[in-house]
């Protein structure tokens, strides 16, 4: 399982940093967008990967803490998906305005001199 | 429970509470939404002094040794999240609120009507700003860097325009990149160290497994990343000149403090992570280099630029190149005046920010035809109802009278702001460049700072060279080559501002001496982190006045 999450982070933070560097706005958000979802997957893993154990403790109060996953990194996750959602939305409006105001998708507001 | 226990919390909700209330008000009750604003910006300030009083051990039995720990919701660390008050970061929330109140009032004028929703996002700035001095936990550090950025991105495009939207764009891009290594660096951590408050973080990270210190110090690394984008370090700061450039002068001026967020994050964390046993990557040779790296680029901008809003930009570079340099070097007799240098020059681009906006009304032309000052688009004049700023200032009745001898008043600001930024005597920014020079000076003969260090002492002393060459040329320009210039008028609100920053800096000068002592003392207790790990994990609930 491990092997196939790094895998997965691996992949996505690749896909993410290749389209951040392009010059065209939507490349760019879809970049940050891949990003933002490779760095969610790897903050849950901090949490160290593990299966059949709740974050919650238990009705009939078992208190090994190897029964239980680490709830910090879950919480930790969910803001983060929170924020990164909330900014990538407003940088989609960004975009737009700056695709209307501008007349071009390039980051830079105009095209390069061909 | 003694109301004190409770103050540590007022400069994180008062913005909260009151940017939330300003929403609920339409925007044609300006009035209300002003005074609300300026009420809040008030108490804001206040509690603020309060903390800075409190953290001089006046009262001792409130808070033990000047630090003050707030256990949100009575959960103690490091269970629960921590705002911690120590006299450094009761400075830093005072001086945003200082800064805050001027350039509130110089919106007022005409800034807040060219756009929705200004005061509301300007009072969730200082939320993120006073949150992330105040706060003792690292994932809050984040949010509340979050909280400020969300606000700042609002206020960068507030006015609109093609020149604002395009600065804007990239300046939300390079800090959501920021933000996203920030968080690789905060999962880092938590995975070897498994916590995130600072205080615990600075005991648990000797006893790490040595197999495990390269992970932990590449998490920092990473975290650092996000900290030096902000702070504008070289090579991390194209996004910069321009973006303070594009955004509206009262805007700027408060921006003039979101660097100084970035360098506050590195002192904090590099002195509760940089013991002399193992260094970690936050402080070290490299910080110096990258300071004295930043302090080069920025003096070479100073040269390069034609436009004040741009230089003024890079002459917060070059703020925060020294600042930089001067954590970095290591020496700890450096700390309290660059902190000095630091409230000195933030005051001083706040005014500068501020009287850049007025200068540009004595360019002859409408503004709107000029895209190098990012104009707003004639459709958002219209759209709120404003004058255009070429046309007659029919409103200057209802806001004050326009004041004599503007020009005049516009000369002597330019002139002061000079003096001040570029460390020329007599005023404050003098005194603070001075004492950081001799405090160099002086470590390097007692030994603690390599002699190397001299490269520091000239980029310094070259920064305040270059900065009075090309400011003289800008100043020649704007006021003496005044074939085609018209007086601007100039209404006491947004002239008022500019003297009030500019008289604080001479207070500033008058009492360097006390406030020299109160830095010191904050320095002294930045530097022993014994005690401030020792406030926060050792605070029972009942010490604080909580159930």
């Amino acid at each position: 399982m491990e092997l196939v999450y790094a895998l997965a982070i691996g992949v996505l933070t690749g896909s993410g940093v290749w389209l951040i560097l392009r010059p065209r706005t939507f490349q760019v958000i879809v970049g940050l967008a891949l990003l933002s979802y490779a760095i969610n997957l790897f903050i849950f893993c901090m949490g160290r990967l593990t299966v059949e154990r709740p974050p919650i403790i238990r009705a009939d109060g078992a208190t090994d803490p190897l029964l239980y996953a680490d709830p910090v990194p879950q919480a930790l996750v969910l803001t983060a998906i929170v924020i990164s959602f909330a900014t990538t939305a407003l940088f989609l409006v960004v975009m737009l305005a700056a695709r209307g105001l501008t007349g071009t998708d390039h980051v830079d507001g105009k095209e390069r001199d061909k | 429970m003694t109301p004190w226990a409770h103050l540590p919390a007022l400069p994180i909700v008062l913005p909260l509470v009151t940017g939330a209330a300003l929403l609920l008000f339409p925007e044609s009750q300006r009035r209300v939404r002003e005074s609300i604003a300026l009420l809040s910006t008030l108490a804001q300030l206040a509690v603020a002094l309060g903390l800075m009083w409190l953290t001089t051990d006046a009262v001792p039995h409130v808070w033990h040794q000047g630090i003050g720990v707030y256990p949100i919701s009575a959960w103690p660390a490091p269970y629960g999240i921590v705002l911690v008050v120590d006299r450094l970061s009761a400075l830093m929330v005072a001086l945003s609120a200082i800064l805050a109140l001027p350039a509130l009032l110089y919106s007022v004028a005409r800034w807040e009507r060219v756009g929705v929703h200004y005061l509301p996002l300007s009072q969730f700035l200082l939320m993120g700003l006073n949150g992330a001095f105040l706060t003792g936990d690292l994932f809050n550090l984040f949010v509340f860097f979050e909280v400020l950025l969300a606000a700042s991105y609002g206020l960068m495009l507030h006015g609109s325009g093609p020149a604002r939207v395009k600065a804007g764009l990239q300046y939300i891009v390079v800090n959501l990149v920021a933000s996203l290594l920030f968080l690789t660096g905060l999962a880092l951590i938590y995975g070897i160290a498994g916590t995130l408050n600072m205080a615990d973080l600075s005991v648990r990270w000797s006893t790490i497994a040595a197999t495990d210190r390269g992970l932990f110090d590449a998490g920092v690394a990473i975290m650092a990343i996000a900290f030096l984008v902000k702070a504008g370090t070289w090579p991390l700061n194209f996004w910069l000149p321009p973006a303070y450039a594009a955004a509206g002068a009262p805007v700027a001026a408060v921006f003039s403090i979101m660097t100084k967020v970035g360098v506050y994050a590195v002192l904090r964390l590099s002195v509760l992570l940089g013991d002399a046993a193992a260094p970690a990557p936050l402080a070290g040779e490299w910080l110096y280099y990258g300071g004295l790296a930043t302090l080069v680029f920025g003096i070479v901008g100073l040269v390069g630029s034609q436009q004040l809003s741009r230089l003024i930009g890079f002459v917060v570079i070059v703020s925060s190149g020294t600042l930089l340099a001067a954590v970095g070097s290591g020496a700890q007799n450096l700390t309290a005046p660059a902190l000095f240098y630091m409230v000195s020059s933030v005051l001083a681009t706040g005014a500068f920010f501020m009287l850049n906006g007025m200068t540009e009304r004595t360019r002859t032309g409408s503004v709107t035809d000029m895209a190098d000052v990012a104009p707003m688009p004639a459709v958002s004049y219209r759209a709120f109802d404003i004058d255009e700023p070429g046309d007659s200032y029919s409103r200057e009745e209802e806001v004050g009278v326009a004041i004599p001898a503007a020009m005049a008043f516009l000369g002597l600001a330019f002139v002061f702001c000079v003096l001040l930024v570029t460390g020329l005597p007599p005023l404050s920014g003098f005194v603070g460049k001075f004492a950081l020079l001799s405090s160099i000076v002086q470590a390097m003969n007692t030994g603690e700072l390599p002699p190397t260090s001299w490269a520091l002492l000239v980029a310094v002393l070259a920064g305040g060279l270059a900065g009075l060459i090309a400011l003289s040329r800008i100043g020649i320009r704007l006021f003496w080559s005044s074939t085609e210039r018209t007086t601007p008028r100039l209404r006491f609100i947004e002239a008022g501002p500019v003297a009030f920053l500019l008289l604080l800096t001479m207070a500033l000068t008058a009492y360097a001496g006390p406030m020299m002592n109160y830095l010191q003392s904050a320095a002294q207790t930045l530097h022993d982190p014994q005690m401030y790990i020792e406030a926060v994990l050792a605070q029972p609930a009942a010490a604080v006045g909580l159930p």
